[in-house]
């Protein structure tokens, strides 16, 4: 994994883990790595591991099983799917539709170029079609 | 304010308590009033300038070099008694070493004794790992080679305190990354790593809590949660006052201005060079 400097180390790697809980790498209600395995395979301190945990126990996606281990919550998709979508509607488009106002992009536009690269990349499947 | 790391793990014990250390080479002062604190089940980073003593401060707290003034306590007890069931929790890196003319694996039979929980199933491993070969003669090995076998070592002989000097010098670029991962694996809460570095992009992610010793004292010593929760870094195009800015680094397409972070405020997190540059120029105190 790649880290950017954009954001705090802990909060990239919450991301990560919502990435694989949305690509359903993890599925809801799957045992996931412990704190020790995570920090290795990401290269950083145990101690930020400890922190992306307790954040996502905190949002209700991970769950601890004392002495077994984390485990992704039964709802774990939907909780992340929801916010994500939430931050899509607060964050991203306020930005696409600036940036669409000073390029005097319409909608249409829009929907044409989705169309039309949807034709063009049908041997794809589309992520963002699921649900 | 966001727990720190420290709060999340059990980490009630103060494994290193240094206070009012006065320390000098002969005339020349190196440290004054110098008060340290280190707790248990973290990997600390040591930073400092060329010359600042990190290197000194290392020697001290594994009963190497003895103070003339103040007190020292590790582990609860006085590293200067140089008493066994101290040093059989120590193992100390150096940066630079002389080694013995012998084979990696005989040097393993003499030396892992003085290491009461040292585990050879774990050495094989790191060593197999790290692609070093045990069967060759020490003193013919590269720096990064035999910092291999060392640290494998350091790592297998299940210490309390692990100290390290400059680990990553003289390390291949696949060595640094599994050293990474190596040191991630290997801390557990009742250790403790103290690593001394001027590579922090090797480390950025691994190292935290972070010490900056200068001028003779420790001026930082704290999580990088404390500061990044705190303070935002911005990039601007336009010149900033620098009478009030705390901090401003001319970098490639304007400047990155240090700012108190607000609710809604965007901003990267400081990185540890400039967090270290930030807290060398505010001294004592300026990034709290």
């Amino acid at each position: 994994m790649q880290f950017n400097t954009l954001s705090p180390i802990y909060l990239q790697i919450a991301q990560y883990m919502h990435d694989l809980i949305l690509n359903r790498v993890w599925n809801d209600g799957e045992r996931i790595p412990s704190v020790r395995d995570m920090a290795m395979e990401l290269e950083v301190n145990p101690n930020t591991v400890i922190r992306t945990y307790a954040l996502l126990q905190d949002e209700g996606t991970l769950e601890n099983q004392r002495g077994i281990g984390y485990f992704t919550a039964k709802d774990a998709r939907s909780l992340v799917l929801k916010q994500r979508r939430e931050r899509f509607f607060k964050k991203e488009v306020p930005a696409l539709l600036s940036t669409m106002e000073t390029l005097g992009l319409t909608m249409e536009d829009l929907q044409k170029y989705a169309e039309h690269s949807r034709q063009k990349g049908d041997d794809h499947e589309d992520k963002s079609q699921e649900e | 304010m966001i727990q720190t790391t420290h709060a999340e793990i059990e980490v009630s014990d103060t494994v290193v308590r240094m206070q009012d250390i006065g320390f000098s080479y002969g005339s020349k002062a190196l440290f004054s009033h110098l008060d340290l604190e280190i707790q248990r089940g973290n990997i600390y980073g040591l930073l400092g300038k060329n010359g600042a003593g990190k290197t000194t401060l290392l020697k001290i707290l594994s009963g190497q070099l003895f103070p003339q003034e103040g007190s020292t306590t590790v582990l609860g007890d006085n590293p200067t008694r140089r008493r066994p069931s101290l040093l059989q929790e120590i193992f100390y890196l150096p940066e630079e070493f002389p080694l013995p003319k012998m084979k990696a694996s005989e040097y393993l039979k003499m030396r892992s004794p003085f290491y009461p929980r040292f585990d050879h199933t774990q050495f094989a491993a790191f060593c197999k790992d790290f692609d070093v070969d045990l069967n060759q003669r020490l003193d013919q090995m590269s720096l990064g080679q035999k910092k291999k076998v060392l640290l494998s070592f350091g790592l297998a002989s299940n210490t309390a305190l692990l100290i390290l000097d400059e680990p990553t010098n003289g390390l291949d670029i696949p060595s640094k990354r599994q050293f990474r991962q190596t040191v991630a694996s290997a801390m557990t809460e009742n250790r403790t790593f103290i690593i001394s570095t001027h590579q922090v992009r090797d480390m950025e992610n691994l190292i935290d809590p972070i010490i900056i010793l200068h001028d003779g004292s420790v001026i930082f010593n704290d999580a990088v949660a404390s500061v990044s929760d705190k303070y935002v870094l911005n990039l601007t195009t336009k010149e900033p006052d620098m009478a009030t800015a705390m901090y401003v680094e001319k970098v490639l397409g304007g400047w990155m201005v240090l700012s108190e972070r607000s609710e809604e405020s965007e901003g990267q997190p400081l990185d540890l060079e400039t967090l270290f540059n930030v807290v060398i120029e505010k001294g004592k105190g300026g990034v709290r």
